[in-house]
């Protein structure tokens, strides 16, 4: 158990390790990237300041050294537009994110595994194909049109919630509705065909020739071991959503960290583009991390190994 | 000695495939009733239609189920819950999946008999480790506290008839229950079974498709074919006069050391067992059957040929080697 | 091999032949051009809702373009992005999968490190970066979302490379003296094409949603073409007053990715493919 989570974690650094300098390339893609700053209109000598100030002239290879060992002890460097610190901006704005992500996760559970466990259920009935369906239509909704349907609704036709800003928990309503709808449709899914296969094993007969209830043989039995991989997953579903908040945050003017990524790719602030991708990617691996020895854990066949 | 579960007319469906036709068979306290088969011939359909723990495309209908004098055909489900793993247990052929991975053997072992009885948790845990004891499973203390997998296939098995006599039921339901084991465990859990029965005064019906298990365990034998009870009787009755052409090249399959020559091929029955589809009539070995005539398409008579022996053929065979 | 005939593959085969035509044919029949502005002509609601006119089926747009016409050349990007989108990435998918699964080992490693590279990088974020960055273009978008969208071609090709590579039809592909280029070609290759298959069109519904998401963040297809994510962002300003000018091209949006998803969960359940991320 413990060369398994030592393992795990090696690989994650290195994963890490890789997306920085992905994330570094990225930034340099648009070719010089004191003329992008410096803007249109501005003079030959400008460009040569702004090069010096920001240490572009130095060659690419040291900007990365540089770049990487600051970075790793948590130093991004100065947003040119923001002109502040970029951790600063990033801590600031996180809790937004995080708040976002967990309002988004806890709908997307409490919603995704009753509908899941009850396809499951009545499988092949009504109920089991408008699960299926429901899915299927979560899958193909377009998150940021589905936000601008729910300002329209709730908030001009019904007044009850505020359409944009962040301030109160109010705010997070409607985003975190739209941000439960991108992770619905594969959470359901996973926790139908789990149930499914634990309803149909062995042991869930066993139960039965003992005797047991129905309820203790579905909500013990079956849901035990169906539900360990959706906890997993569930895990790895938060770094996809925190990663995916971007587009919703922009829709409803929300000023988390995917916010801050659109406004700052919109101005070329690639000390804060390059910061994001890293910070983002490293949770996800975190978390990816953190699913995996979940279900180590959970399963006790793996617990011992 | 009387009965605890008697069959009649059992019938179960799948859609239109016709898994068991005429179930006929008596399964008396204190005796082994094995059901012998090949695979397919509807043997485990029949125990889990006694269960009522069918998959939920699969129906049953019988003339009567008359368990510990009662027709539990009717019986709510409820009513079915408060029998099972109650009054009648059933232990099943796959030890490594039948118990569930995510709880430890204690919980397992206790949820069973909390479920039926008034007990308390160390009520329950003592027995456990009374019966673990019994079935021979040793260091039953630190077992209790193990999940399966840490379990050997022998040890699951053992649980599993543990499990099966927490409330002491009347009548244990065992599906193949070896036939996953090796053969040194299989001898042990057979042994542990037939010890039960006298212990206890269980009713054990035995569903298998080995005839040395039949020979070595069972009181009374049911032969199964196609879904049909084709000849059933005690033990020593059947295999010295085999009356029905299956049962016959059942037995002739098996070789027994010193009667076979060396050389000579072991009997086979030639062809399949056939899919029986709703509606079908007739005797349904008759496509495989060289003593099968005309009246063979017809619905087959229970002939009484002997005490508690009963066979269903057009054409039995009345004394050994000679045809009626 | 299970039947097609389901309901729900049906409607969704339907609607990706309905949306292919009109894409292909849509725009020459509508008797008006996608670009064509008139500020007389401003925000006309469609023919049914008051004010509307038969001249402009579905109105106009606050530039007074054909709202239909606009539509149905939308329509034609979508499919377009979509397609190109995971030819790229198919491409690049499988030959990483297929090279992972049929050599296994350090190779595999590698194939399994870049997989998990690729999954903990945010799409989103990074294509718009990078268009962001260098600038829009139908090119960039199709390139950038290739290179992104890689990963399930790779997971599923990988997969079931393993599962055949050691079948008796491959070893005796190997006993003919064939080579391990032409063994993934001609023996792997066409034997998990079914299960690509069913990647491509799940494949294609989700780029189209993402060009969609870009265009909308006015960071995917640059205007004045009528990318439907485009038309939805153009069309938010007046979203509360005439809400169909978001109405219609969402429904579009949501109509067709729902359509292509409906053909690939037929598609996975008549192959038997697993698709879990």
């Amino acid at each position: 158990m413990i060369t398994f989570i030592l393992r795990r974690t090696c690989l994650a650094l290195v994963v890490v390790l890789t997306v920085m300098t992905l994330a570094f390339v990225l930034t340099r893609l648009s070719g010089d990237l004191a003329i992008s700053i410096a803007g249109p209109g501005s003079t030959q000598a400008d460009v040569e300041v702004i090069r010096k100030a920001y240490g572009l002239d130095r060659p690419v290879l040291v900007q990365f050294y540089d770049w990487t060992r600051l970075a790793l002890t948590g130093d991004f460097g100065s947003s040119f537009f923001f002109k502040d610190k970029v951790a600063t901006l990033i801590a600031q704005r996180m809790p937004v994110t995080l708040s976002l992500g967990f309002v988004g996760l806890a709908l997307a559970l409490s919603i995704s595994l009753p509908l899941g466990i009850l396809a499951a259920l009545y499988e092949n009935t009504w109920i089991d194909r408008t699960a299926t369906m429901l899915a299927m239509i979560g899958q193909a909704m377009p998150s940021f049109w589905l936000g601008l349907l729910l300002m329209i609704v709730f908030g001009l036709q019904l007044g009850w919630l505020p359409i944009s800003g962040t301030g109160s928990w109010e705010h997070y309503v409607m985003p975190g509705i739209v941000l439960a709808f991108t992770a619905i449709p594969a959470l359901t899914r996973l926790m139908r065909s789990g149930m499914i296969d634990a309803l149909s094993s062995d042991y869930i007969r066993t139960a039965r020739a003992k005797g047991l209830s129905r309820s203790s043989i579905i909500f013990k039995h079956a849901l035990r071991n169906a539900a360990i991989p959706v906890v997993s997953i569930a895990a790895v579903q938060l770094g996809f959503m925190l990663g995916g908040s971007i587009v919703i945050e922009t829709v409803f003017a929300l000023h988390g960290v995917g916010y801050l990524a659109w406004e700052s790719i919109s101005k070329n602030d690639f000390p804060v583009v390059q910061a994001v991708v890293l910070v983002l990617a490293s949770l996800y691996i975190g978390l990816t991390l953190v699913s995996d020895i979940l279900n180590a854990l959970l399963d006790p066949r793996l617990r011992g190994a | 000695m009387s009965a605890i579960l008697e069959v009649e007319g059992l019938a179960v469906r799948f859609g239109p495939t016709q898994a068991v036709r005429h179930a006929h068979f008596t399964v008396h306290q204190g005796e082994t009733h094995c059901i012998v088969g090949e695979s397919g011939c509807g043997k485990s359909v029949t125990s889990l239609a006694i269960m009522n723990l069918l998959a939920r495309n699969g129906h049953r209908h019988a003339q009567k189920i008359i368990f510990a004098g009662e027709d539990i055909q009717a019986y709510s489900d409820r009513q079915m819950e408060e029998i099972r793993g109650n009054r009648m247990a059933m232990i099943f052929q796959e030890p490594m999946t039948s118990l569930n991975p995510s709880y430890t053997i204690g919980s397992q072992l206790t949820e069973v008999l909390r479920r039926h009885r008034n007990v308390s948790q160390a009520e329950a845990e003592a027995r456990a480790m009374a019966l673990m004891a019994r079935v021979g499973i040793t260091a039953p203390a630190m077992r209790l506290r193990q999940y399966p997998h840490q379990l050997s296939g022998g040890l699951r098995q053992r649980v599993m008839i543990a499990m099966a006599l927490m409330c002491e039921p009347e009548l244990l339901i065992a599906d193949e229950p070896t036939t996953a084991l090796d053969v040194t465990v299989q001898a042990q859990i057979l042994r542990l079974l037939a010890e039960l029965k006298q212990e206890l005064g269980l009713g054990i019906l035995l569903i298998t498709h080995d005839l040395g298990i039949v020979a070595r365990v069972a009181d009374h034998v049911s032969v199964m074919y196609a879904g049909e009870v084709i000849e059933s009787g005690r033990t020593a009755d059947l295999f010295a006069r085999p009356a029905h052409p299956y049962t016959r090249g059942l037995i002739d399959c098996v070789p027994v050391p010193g009667k076979i020559k060396a050389g000579e091929p072991l009997g086979s029955i030639p062809g399949t067992v056939p899919v029986m589809k709703e509606g079908f009539q007739g005797c349904a070995f008759r496509f495989r059957c060289a003593s099968a005539t005309d009246a063979c398409t017809q619905d087959v008579p229970r002939h009484e040929i002997g005490a508690q022996h009963h066979v269903l053929c057009h054409h039995p065979v009345t004394d050994k080697g000679s045809r009626a | 091999m299970p039947r097609l005939t389901q309901a729900s593959f049906v409607i969704g085969l339907g609607i990706v032949g309905v949306v292919l035509i009109a894409a292909l044919f849509g725009p020459w029949l509508s008797g008006h051009d996608a670009f064509a502005q008139d500020l007389n002509a401003r925000l006309i609601p469609p023919v049914w809702m008051e004010g509307g006119s038969t001249k402009h089926l579905l109105g106009t747009d606050q530039l007074g373009r054909d709202y239909l016409t606009r539509l149905l050349y939308g329509a034609r990007i979508s499919l377009f992005i979509g397609v190109l989108t995971v030819i790229t990435s198919g491409v690049i998918g499988t030959s990483l999968g297929v090279l992972g699964g049929f050599y296994g080992g350090r190779i595999d490693d590698a194939v399994l490190f870049l997989i998990t590279c690729r999954l903990s990088i945010p799409v989103v974020l990074v294509a718009l970066a990078v268009v962001g960055l260098i600038g829009s273009s139908l090119t960039l978008v199709v390139a950038t979302l290739g290179l992104l969208l890689w990963d399930r071609f790779a997971v599923v090709a990988r997969a079931t490379t393993m599962q055949i590579r050691s079948l008796d039809y491959v070893n005796a592909a190997w006993c003919s003296g064939s080579s391990p280029l032409a063994i993934m070609r001609d023996e792997i290759l066409p034997n998990i094409a079914s299960h690509l298959m069913v990647v491509c069109t799940l494949e294609i519904a989700l780029a189209i949603l993402l060009e969609a998401s870009l265009s909308f963040l006015g960071l995917g297809v640059p205007p004045p073409l009528p990318s439907w994510g485009l038309m939805i962002a153009e069309g938010k300003d007046y979203m509360f007053f005439s809400a169909w000018v978001i109405m219609i091209p969402g429904l579009a949006l949501f109509t067709l990715v729902l359509g292509i998803n409906l053909v690939g969960d037929g598609l996975r359940r008549a192959f038997g493919t697993q698709v879990i991320k």
